[in-house]
C-alpha cells in the first residue's frame, strides 16, 4: 500500500512539473466547453435566402416578410429569375431559394391549392433538413394566417384543420447546449483519464526508467495502481471542473443526482484508462501510443452518439457499440444530467461497464511484463 | 557469490551469449569486458532478472535468477548503461523514491552512499535532467546502493564520462568494496580491466577467458617488441608485408609487432626496414599490457 502511494506522490510530482500537462489540464475544459460549445452548434441563424418572386402581389410579400421576420433568415438577394437565384446557390452565396410562381396569391384568395418551390443547398445535409424543417415552419404559419385574414378555406397540405402543439421533454427550449455540454464532457474525461495514465506508463519505457523500477521489488499491480489512481482522480476532478463551467455559463440542468453521476464516472474511467494501459503495454514509444489512441478515439467517438444518436444506426454499429465505453457513458451523463435518471435506470451500463473495467485491468496486469 | 553456468541467450537468430559460465567471488570487483554487442548488457539482464535465458542456469547467492526473481530484486542494486532515473524529479526526489520502495530511507543507508552523495548533494534541488555526465552517474550510483544490495551490477557506468570522472568512479567502487558489497562491472575500455580484481573477456557473446589482470598478462604467449620511428606509419604499412609478422598494431606513437614464432629475430627485421628506407628504427622488448593480451585474444 505504501509502495502505491510513494509511486502516487512520484505521478504528482511529474505531473505538476510537466510544462505541457498541467496548463492543458486547466486550458483543455474551458477551451472544450467555451469555444467548441459555442462554436459546434446545430442551431440555425443567418440563413442566406434568394427570393424569387415572380407573383408580385400581396400574398407573395406577406410570405417573404414572414421569412425576413424570423431571426433565423437574411435576405440575400431578391430577383425575379430563377436563373439568377440558380447563380447564386452555385456560387455558394445562398442556402435556399424560395421560388413564387405566378399566380400565386390569385390561387390562394380563390381558396385552391398552390406550389411553392423551395431549392435547399444539401451540400450540409444536416443543415438542408433544419433549414427545410424551419422554411415548413414559416410557410404553414404564413398559411395559418392567410386563411384567418382572408377567410377563407385553405387546403393545408397536410395538418388541415390541426393545430399540432409540440412539447419537448428533458430539453424543452430544444437547447443544442444543454445536449452538447454532457457529450464534450464525456471527450474532455476520456482524453484525460485514458491518454495521460498511460503516455506516461509509455514515457517511462521510451527513456528508459522503466528498467530501473523493473529491478526493484515494485508488483506488478503496484505500479500500474501508481500509474492510473493519479489521473484518475485528475480526471475526476476535470468533470467537477467542467461541470462547474456548464452551469456557471451555460446553466447546464443537472436533474440526477451528482453522487451518481461520479459514481458512475469512476467506473466508466478505471475501463477507459484500462484500455489505455493496456495499449501502453504493447506499445514502445509516445509516437505509436498516439497512433493507437488517435485511431480508437476517433471511432469511439463518433459511434458514441455524441452527434448522432445510436438508435439509428445499422444493427452492427449498434452490437459493436458494446465494446465502445464511450457509448455507455454518453447516453448515462444525458439520462442522469438531462433526464435525472436514478440507479435503477443506469444498472445496467453500470454493470457492463464493471465487468469491463474488470476484464480490462486484468489483461492490463497480465500484459505487463517486468521480464521480457 | 554469483554463479553463472552456460548461460545462452539469443535474439532471433542472432545469438548474444553463448554458453557463457562465470563464477564471482564474493566481495570482489568483477569486470566484464568486451566491445559493443559483446553481449555484457544481455548477460547482465540476465541477472537482474529482467530477461530469461534461453538455456543454462544464473545464481546471486542462493537465489536462483528466474525463479527467485522476486528475492533477487531485493539484493542486488542495478545500474543501467542508459540514465534511468526521473529527469524531471530533483535528485533528492529521485533518491527518496528509490529509498522509499524498498522500505527504506536516505537516513539509514547515508553512511554508504555518504562519500558519493556528497559530491552532488549541493546540487539536491537541481532536476536529474539537468546534471552533468558525471554527476547523473553519481546519483544513479547512489540510487542503486540506497538500499544497501549485496550484490552491485554496473553496466557500462564510465562510457561517456570524462577522464577525471572516470577516475574518481573506480575508486568509488573500491570504497563500496569495503562495505562487503560484490560488484560486477562492464566496460568498453580495456584500460579499466587493471581496476578489477578479476575481468572476463567477451566478444560476440563468447567468453575467451577469466583471470586476473596480471594472470591475462603472464599468460600473453609472445615476445612483443616496441618499435619507434619517425616515419611511423610508413614502417607499420612495411611491417605489415614482413613475411614473419603475426601482429602489428598502433598504439600511440610506436607501434606493437609480434613474429609467428614465439621470440623475435630483430636483426632481420631491422635489415628488412632498412632495405624499405627506414634507417632511423629504435626497437626494444617490452612487457605486454593488458590491451595487448585482449587484442592478441580477439585475434585468435
Amino acid at each position: 500500500m505504501r509502495t502505491i502511494f510513494y509511486i502516487i506522490q512520484k505521478e504528482f510530482i511529474q505531473v505538476i512539473r510537466n510544462r505541457v500537462m498541467l496548463p492543458m489540464m486547466i486550458i483543455m475544459p474551458i477551451f472544450q466547453m467555451l469555444v467548441l460549445l459555442y462554436a459546434a452548434t446545430l442551431e440555425m441563424k443567418h440563413i442566406e435566402l434568394f427570393v424569387v418572386d415572380n407573383d408580385h402581389t400581396e400574398a407573395s410579400r406577406t410570405l417573404v416578410s414572414k421569412f425576413e421576420g424570423s431571426s433565423f433568415y437574411m435576405l440575400s438577394g431578391y430577383s425575379a429569375s430563377i436563373k439568377e437565384a440558380e447563380k447564386q446557390m452555385k456560387n455558394d452565396k445562398t442556402d435556399i431559394i424560395l421560388n413564387i410562381s405566378k399566380g400565386f396569391g390569385e390561387s390562394l384568395s380563390r381558396g385552391e391549392g398552390t406550389d411553392i418551390q423551395l431549392l435547399i443547398n444539401a451540400i450540409n445535409g444536416t443543415k438542408a433538413g433544419l433549414i427545410n424543417a424551419y422554411s415548413l415552419n414559416v410557410i404553414s404559419q404564413f398559411v395559418g394566417e392567410y386563411a384567418k385574414n382572408k377567410g377563407t378555406i385553405v387546403e393545408q397540405s397536410s395538418s388541415a384543420g390541426l393545430d399540432i402543439r409540440y412539447r419537448y421533454w428533458f430539453n424543452p427550449e430544444l437547447n443544442f447546449k444543454h445536449f452538447m455540454l454532457p457529450g464534450l464532457l464525456v471527450i474532455l474525461v476520456t482524453v484525460m483519464g485514458m491518454a495521460l495514465s498511460a503516455i506516461s506508463f509509455v514515457k517511462e519505457k521510451e527513456l528508459g526508467t522503466i528498467e530501473q523500477i523493473n529491478v526493484t521489488p515494485i508488483r506488478k499491480y503496484q505500479f500500474l495502481a501508481g500509474k492510473l489512481l493519479p489521473f484518475w482522480i485528475i480526471a475526476l476532478f476535470e468533470l467537477a471542473f467542467g461541470l462547474t463551467i456548464g452551469r456557471i455559463f451555460f446553466d447546464i440542468p443537472i436533474r440526477g443526482s451528482l453522487f451518481l453521476l461520479f459514481g458512475f464516472s469512476s467506473v466508466y474511467l478505471l475501463t477507459v484508462m484500462g484500455i489505455g494501459l493496456f495499449f501502453s503495454t504493447i506499445t514502445r514509444t509516445q509516437q505509436q501510443i498516439m497512433l493507437l489512441f488517435f485511431f480508437f478515439n476517433i471511432v469511439f467517438i463518433l459511434m458514441s452518439g455524441i452527434f448522432t444518436p445510436v438508435e439509428s444506426m445499422p444493427q452492427w454499429a449498434q452490437t459493436a457499440n458494446i465494446l465502445n465505453p464511450l457509448a455507455y457513458f454518453m447516453r448515462v451523463i444525458r439520462m442522469i444530467m438531462l433526464k435525472g435518471s436514478g440507479l435503477q435506470d443506469i444498472l445496467k451500463e453500470l454493470i457492463s461497464l464493471s465487468v469491463y473495467a474488470i476484464l480490462i485491468l486484468s489483461l492490463a496486469v497480465w500484459r505487463y511484463r517486468k521480464t521480457s | 557469490m554469483i554463479w553463472i553456468d552456460n548461460i545462452s541467450k539469443s535474439y532471433g537468430e542472432r545469438l548474444a551469449l553463448d554458453s557463457v559460465s562465470i563464477q564471482v567471488d564474493e566481495n570482489e570487483i568483477f569486470g566484464l569486458i568486451g566491445p559493443d554487442g559483446a553481449g555484457k548488457t544481455s548477460l547482465f539482464r540476465i541477472l537482474c532478472s529482467l530477461i530469461v535465458p534461453d538455456s543454462g542456469k544464473a545464481r546471486i547467492g542462493n537465489l536462483d535468477v528466474v525463479k527467485d526473481y522476486r528475492k533477487i530484486r531485493k539484493i542486488i542494486g542495478y545500474m543501467p548503461g542508459r540514465f534511468s532515473l526521473y529527469q524531471d524529479l530533483t535528485v533528492e526526489e529521485n533518491l527518496e523514491f528509490f529509498a522509499t520502495i524498498f522500505g527504506t530511507s536516505i537516513k539509514e543507508n547515508y553512511d554508504l552512499i555518504r562519500d558519493i552523495y556528497i559530491h552532488i548533494e549541493p546540487f539536491k534541488n537541481r532536476k536529474a535532467g539537468e546534471l552533468s555526465g558525471g554527476m547523473k552517474q553519481k546519483l544513479a550510483l547512489s540510487c542503486a546502493l540506497i538500499h544497501r544490495p549485496e550484490v552491485l551490477i554496473l553496466d557500462e557506468p564510465t562510457t561517456g564520462v570524462d577522464a577525471v570522472s572516470r577516475k574518481e568512479f573506480w575508486e568509488m567502487l573500491s570504497r563500496i568494496r569495503e562495505e562487503g558489497i560484490t560488484i560486477m562491472v562492464s566496460t568498453p575500455y580495456m584500460d579499466e580491466a587493471q581496476l578489477c580484481d578479476r575481468v572476463a573477456f567477451l566478444q560476440n557473446g563468447k567468453l575467451l577467458t577469466i583471470n586476473t589482470p596480471e594472470g591475462i598478462i603472464q599468460a600473453y604467449p609472445k615476445d612483443i617488441l616496441s618499435i619507434q620511428s619517425d616515419n611511423l606509419y610508413g614502417v607499420l604499412m612495411d611491417v605489415r608485408n614482413y613475411p614473419l609478422v603475426h601482429s602489428s598494431l598502433l598504439f600511440g606513437h610506436e607501434v606493437h609487432y609480434t613474429e609467428k614464432g614465439k621470440s623475435i629475430n630483430q636483426y632481420q627485421l631491422k635489415e628488412y626496414l632498412k632495405r624499405k628506407g627506414h634507417a632511423n628504427v629504435e626497437m626494444n622488448l617490452m612487457k605486454p599490457g593488458i590491451e595487448d593480451s585482449f587484442l592478441e585474444l580477439m585475434k585468435e
